[in-house]
């Protein structure tokens, strides 16, 4: 997994790189620079002269540069990697799910990807810019402090036989004991915020049933719940502090204790008071890398989820993908099912189709009905190869969909789908997806044809009104209608409609389909419906149910030989139907 | 209280309100914290004095070599130092601690304070806020508030004590030496202003960066099935390339100016650090007087000497030091205040109104019809009804709706609904039919009072609804919306949420009533599946007939159906139809509905276009009519 991510790393592996070798170096002169002011203070404590002070003075000084110039190069270095890494790292993420089939999708949800876009990445990227940083830094800091304790100090490094292994204990102690209670905390405070969001998606409900107060009620638990969690794991790395503390306070008691009697027993020959203010900096300096090195290991571990949510999407194989030597020509718009089976995973038990044989014409116009569940979308849904078939073959022109690019296919094969969305931008640029290239008199005829340019007319910005996020600022059944017009754009062999008149009146949905039957004859049309009018003047109407065929044939054939097809009729029709259409 | 927010809101900004809202959440905890913090700031400032005075004892004994008399003039002072580490290390535990539990109880109580609020506002605001930006008020900023009351403001106020305390200490040694320090310190804060200034500008564009990459990132995973379906993939991907590219940038500088900032204080430091050994070496070679506070209590200008400049250097990493944190700060304290700000706005936002004193209670009503209140759970109800003069009358709760002509906006000025008059009598069921934005949801909406009209009245059982307590109101009606919204639980809980004191039974009752009994029995743990992202394994009909079981059993007199049945294929609306008749029994009911099956046996069905009615009456009498009902019902024959 981590190889995975830091494959990501690319470009950025020079300011990776750049960014160890600067800190190397601030690491070395910020070890020195305690060595040479202890010097510095003794020379003056020796009545030196003006000269040497000012020597060691301006060595100081551009060591301090040098430092300076390592410094802020590591900062620059280090987030130009980290940023890189991070876009890198959503760029390869949102191009593996753009390659993604229907049924890789189906796995993720759409929140989820979206937070592994966003939250985890920037998780993943704040450790690695933390773990550049200070991964180097703090270990090399660590041991040159203590080196150079020794060469000071001598016996009075002693002291940190004591204080590093109580540090070191403490800090995993705490560690080891914090982690898990934050990893079940950061998981209840994922599903608090996901409850906020039902609630405000729900306000018309809430308010609705007065339940206000209710929300309230069960709201204040869950995140009183939580509060108390929170607490219970940030008292854990609480103790930190007060350990740290605990341990620096007690290496400059000791220094200072020892240290004078040393200085004083030996008349200043083993020790010089120098040396004890240099004691008492490195001592400082390997208790906060120790101190470093603690929270970097928390913080990479409490970034360990997101990793692996990130990974999971890299990892993921499509389901789908176009054969070595594809076929790139789409012959007509017949359609065959050769006793298919489907079903969404290998795991489900029940197959949402099976045993399908179905023979369509290229040019023929097909009508789809049948109850919730009675798998509709999942039989139109093969045909563009979204899904693959479990079992049999689906072929389209007369070739197996598989043996497709898929580019072609999907070109060819147009599908307004049942949960259909515009995107945010004007009504044109959404309708030139179906056709990036189309004319303005192409996509006029295609409005019309969809009876779409009437009301798109009426709008005061015409074809240039913008269309906000998700198609919030047009009815569903404008809606509908400009998604058909896209679809229609394509100039496709075959045209799926599942479900896709449903909010458009019957009088409307008549002219679409009286427009599709003049103007685009030689389209195969495939048609989904819930109303029986707006299937009956297919060529051929299939009765689905239970993910079976259950009945096939013309209006007249139906209405003769189909039992279930005479009672929805009935139903749709003199027990008080909308309406009966007819061309 | 809303009185006290403004002028909370005047007196200072989101930072002083933040922290005010701090001490009056925890009036004795933060205070005692604060002490903590101060104590263990002005221990960690006196070590200095220690260190000085010890290495002028061993300066004084070392020629000697006598450790014998030095320790008994050395280690009582370090006894004593030990002793006030003991309570240092005592006050950080508890401020620690203390810490902990008040950032987190704060947090608390600002989410809850929130969350309360947010219930209480208007429709209107969820109509013109986006949900992502709500959602982000508890996530972000909430989070910035975090970081600040657990990290800025501690180390604010531990550095602010340390360096004044530093700061005395060394105006107590030397003078001279104390304006080198000032010198640099001025520098470190005009290097701080300028390269933090920098980066918070490019914080903030940071920010904006993410807002445009989640709001893209969200609509494309959201299309990503449309995407395929037109072979859009590498549009997306040129698209996404640019927004990510610009992020990068922006984040690539937030950060580098963050972090260039660190090794330039420290380093503006350590040459400090160099220049004041050099000018305290020349004042020592010069035998300079060297005037301070200690030389001043003993009398005359003494001269430098080498025990003072060694503590003094060290002081003097130490006030760098501290001064290094606060500028580390900057940051977090201009996000928190903008994430402060925002979570005022949602605070501040005005609640929805309600001066409604009529209130709905369980009543008893006797052979001669007389109401009378009652505890107990009769299954009547009545509207109880103070009067000015201070009596009190019972009107019995039945379901009579009359809207007086009345017009409405949601803006002032655009008028959208005009002169609506309509009676509805307990047990009737009236239809509203018309185009996509004839106004027919609306009406509902301002029945229920999702909405307040702007002229004309609408009366329930008699009484003005603008009298009736809001949510005695909405408990009286019923109802069931287009888009389904079910809450994460188990369908019985979902079910229950009409009447949250009904038991299984009655759930159960509800259900079948709803026709739903049968799916809910065959999924894979009846009524005891769990529902989770708005019931998302299930299918957009069962949902529906979950929401209309939830609206039966709250048994409310009055019921509005708003699309209710829309996704619920004919076959089945059939099955739901005999249960959606019963549920109708009895009650008042508004419907609207595309298909005109569903509204034809409605006692009156009025046609809405452009926000007004344009037709009323019963099935019959619109069809003789011929008008635009008619049009509308037989609409395919026109066509030919």
């Amino acid at each position: 997994m981590i190889k995975k991510l830091m494959a990501c790393i690319r470009e950025y592996k020079r300011p990776t790189l750049l960014t160890f070798l600067f800190i190397v170096g601030e690491v070395i002169i910020e070890c020195l620079i305690p060595f040479i002011t202890a010097n510095l203070v003794n020379q003056m404590k020796a009545d030196m002269e003006m000269k040497t002070l000012l020597t060691i003075g301006i060595s100081l000084v551009v060591m301090a540069l040098v430092s300076l110039c390592c410094g802020g190069l590591a900062g620059y270095t280090s987030a130009k990697a980290s940023a890189g890494f991070a876009k890198n790292l959503r760029h390869d993420l949102f191009d593996k799910i753009q390659n993604f089939s229907f049924q890789n999708i189906d796995k993720f949800s759409s929140s989820s990807l979206v937070t592994r876009l966003t939250t985890d990445v920037s998780n993943v990227q704040m450790s690695y810019m933390m773990l550049i940083r200070t991964a180097i830094r703090s270990p090399l800091m660590f041991i040159f402090s203590i080196i150079m304790a020794y060469i000071m100090g001598g016996a009075l490094a002693t002291t940190f036989v004591v204080v590093i292994p109580v540090l070191a204990v403490g800090l995993i102690l705490v560690t080891r004991k914090a982690m898990p209670a934050f990893r079940s905390v950061f998981k209840k405070y994922d599903k608090l915020n996901e409850s906020i969001e039902e609630n405000v998606r729900a306000m018309r409900v809430v308010k609705g049933f007065a339940r206000e107060d209710y929300e309230i009620q069960k709201f204040g638990k869950a995140a009183g719940d939580i509060c108390a969690d929170f607490t219970k794991a940030e008292r854990i790395v609480a103790f930190n502090n007060p350990l740290m503390q605990a341990c620096l306070y007690f290496n400059m008691l000791f220094v200072l204790t020892i240290g004078s009697k040393l200085v004083i027993e030996s008349m200043g020959a083993s020790l010089d008071v120098g040396q004890i203010s240099s004691m008492l900096t490195y001592g400082m300096q390997i208790l906060m890398s120790l101190m470093m090195i603690s929270m970097i290991y928390v913080m990479v571990t409490m970034s360990f989820e997101s990793m692996k949510r990130i990974d999971e999407v890299l990892s993921e194989q499509s389901s789908l993908v176009s054969p070595a030597e594809a076929v790139t020509e789409v012959k007509d718009g017949s359609i065959d099912f050769n006793g298919v089976s489907f079903k969404y995973s290998e795991k489900a038990d029940r197959y949402a189709l099976s045993d399908i044989d179905l023979h369509i014409r290229s040019g023929m116009t097909v009508g789809i009905i049948g109850g919730t569940g009675s798998s509709k979308s999942s039989l139109v849904q093969l045909i563009p190869r979204l899904y693959d078939a479990s079992e049999g073959s689906v072929l389209v022109g007369g070739v197996d969909v598989k043996k497709y690019d898929l580019v072609t296919l999907r070109d060819s094969v147009a599908m307004v789908l049942q949960k259909n969305l515009l995107f945010s931008g004007t009504i044109e640029e959404n309708l030139r997806w179906g056709n990036e290239n189309a004319t303005d008199e192409e996509i006029y005829e295609a409005c019309k044809l969809a009876q779409a340019d009437e009301f798109i007319s009426t709008l005061p910005n015409g074809y240039d009104t913008y269309i906000e996020q998700g198609g919030t600022n047009v009815s569903g059944g404008q809606k509908q209608r400009l998604c058909i017009a896209r679809a229609l754009l394509k100039k496709p062999k075959i045209l799926i409609l599942d479900d896709s008149t449903s909010a458009v009146d019957t009088k409307t949905d008549a002219l679409i389909r009286k427009g599709f039957a003049d103007f685009i004859p030689e389209t195969t049309k495939i048609i989904i419906a819930q109303r029986i009018s707006s299937v009956q003047n297919a060529d051929l109407i299939i009765i689905m149910n239970n993910g079976t065929i259950a009945d096939m044939g013309s209006h007249d054939e139906l209405m003769r030989t189909s039992e279930i097809y005479r009672e929805i009729f009935e139903e749709q029709t003199h027990g008080g139907a909308d309406d009966e259409t007819d061309e | 209280m809303k009185q006290m927010n403004e002028n909370q809101m005047k007196k200072g900004g989101a930072l002083t309100r933040t922290i005010r809202m701090l001490f009056k959440a925890y009036p004795v905890l933060v205070p005692l914290t604060a002490l903590c913090i101060v104590f263990a700031a002005v221990v960690a400032a006196l070590p200095a004095i220690f260190q000085q005075q010890v290495i002028a004892d061993i300066e004084t004994w070392y020629q000697t070599g006598d450790w014998a008399s030095a320790s008994a003039v050395i280690l009582p002072k370090i006894v004593i130092l030990a002793v006030l580490y003991v309570l240092s290390l005592l006050a950080i535990l508890c401020y620690t601690q203390l810490m902990a539990y008040i950032t987190q109880g704060f947090l608390d109580k600002m989410r809850c304070t929130m969350f309360e609020k947010m219930q209480k506002l208007p429709i209107k605001y969820f109509d013109t806020h986006k949900h992502g930006d709500i959602m982000s008020y508890y996530t972000n900023d909430i989070d910035s508030l975090r970081q600040l009351i657990s990290q800025a403001l501690p180390t604010l106020l531990q550095s602010a004590v340390l360096l004044v305390c530093v700061f005395c200490i060394m105006i107590y040694y030397s003078v001279w030496l104390t304006l080198v320090v000032l010198i640099g310190v001025v520098a470190m804060l005009f290097v701080s202003r300028k390269v933090g200034s920098g980066s918070t500008k490019y914080f903030i564009r940071q920010q904006t960066s993410v807002g445009k990459t989640e709001g893209f990132v969200q609509e494309m995973m959201n299309g990503q099935k449309v995407i395929k379906v037109f072979n859009h993939e590498d549009h997306c991907r040129a698209d996404f390339q640019k927004i990510n590219e610009q992020l990068f940038e922006d984040n690539f500088r937030a950060n580098a100016y963050a972090n260039i900032l660190g090794p330039i204080i420290q380093n503006i430091g350590n040459v400090l650090y160099v220049v004041i050994a050099v000018t305290g070496g020349m004042l020592l070679l010069a035998k300079a007087p060297n005037p301070g506070v200690s030389s001043l209590i003993a009398g005359g200008v003494g001269v430098l000497t080498i025990d003072v400049i060694v503590p003094f250097l060290n002081m003097s990493k130490q006030f760098t030091g501290n001064v290094n944190q606060i500028s580390q700060q900057i940051n977090s304290i201009a996000m928190a205040i903008a994430g402060a700000e925002r979570i005022f706005s949602l605070i501040d936002e005005a609640p929805e109104a309600d001066s409604g004193y009529v209130t709905l209670v369980n009543a008893e009503i006797d052979g001669q019809g007389n109401v009378a209140e009652t505890e107990r759970h009769t299954g009547h109800w009545a509207w109880k009804h103070p009067h000015h003069d201070g009596t009190l009358t019972y009107t019995p709760l039945q379901g009579d709706v009359v809207m007086d002509d009345v017009d409405f906006a949601y803006q002032p000025g655009k008028t959208i609904l005009h002169g609506i008059t309509l009676y509805a009598k307990p047990g009737q069921k009236v239809a509203f039919v018309g185009a996509t934005g004839a106004g027919k949801t609306t009406i509902t909406n301002l029945i229920n009072r999702f909405y307040d009209i702007e002229d004309g009245k609408i009366r329930y059982d008699g009484i003005n609804i603008n009298k009736i307590h809001k949510s005695d109101l909405r408990r009286s009606l019923g109802l069931v919306l287009q888009d389904t919204n079910l809450f994460t639980g188990t369908v019985m809980e979902n079910i229950r949420y009409g009447k949250l004191d009904a038991t299984d039974a009655e759930c159960i009752d509800a259900a079948k009533l709803a026709g739903a009994d049968d799916f809910i029995t065959r999924l894979p743990e009846g009524y005891n599946t769990l529902l989770t992202n708005n019931g998302e394994n299930l299918s957009q009909g069962q949902r529906q007939l979950i929401a209309i079981a939830r609206a039966a059993v709250a048994d409310p007199p009055v019921m509005i159906l708003d699309e209710a049945t829309s996704s619920i294929d004919t076959r089945t609306e059939q099955i739901v139809q005999r249960g959606m008749d019963k549920l109708m029994e009895g009650r008042t009911v508004f419907v609207i509905a595309h298909r005109l099956s569903t509204v034809k046996n409605s006692n009156v069905i009025m046609v809405l276009e452009h926000g007004r009615i344009i037709e009323r009456g019963s099935h019959e009498e619109l069809i003789a009519k011929k008008g635009q009902y008619y049009q509308l019902y037989t609409g395919a024959f026109e066509l030919e």
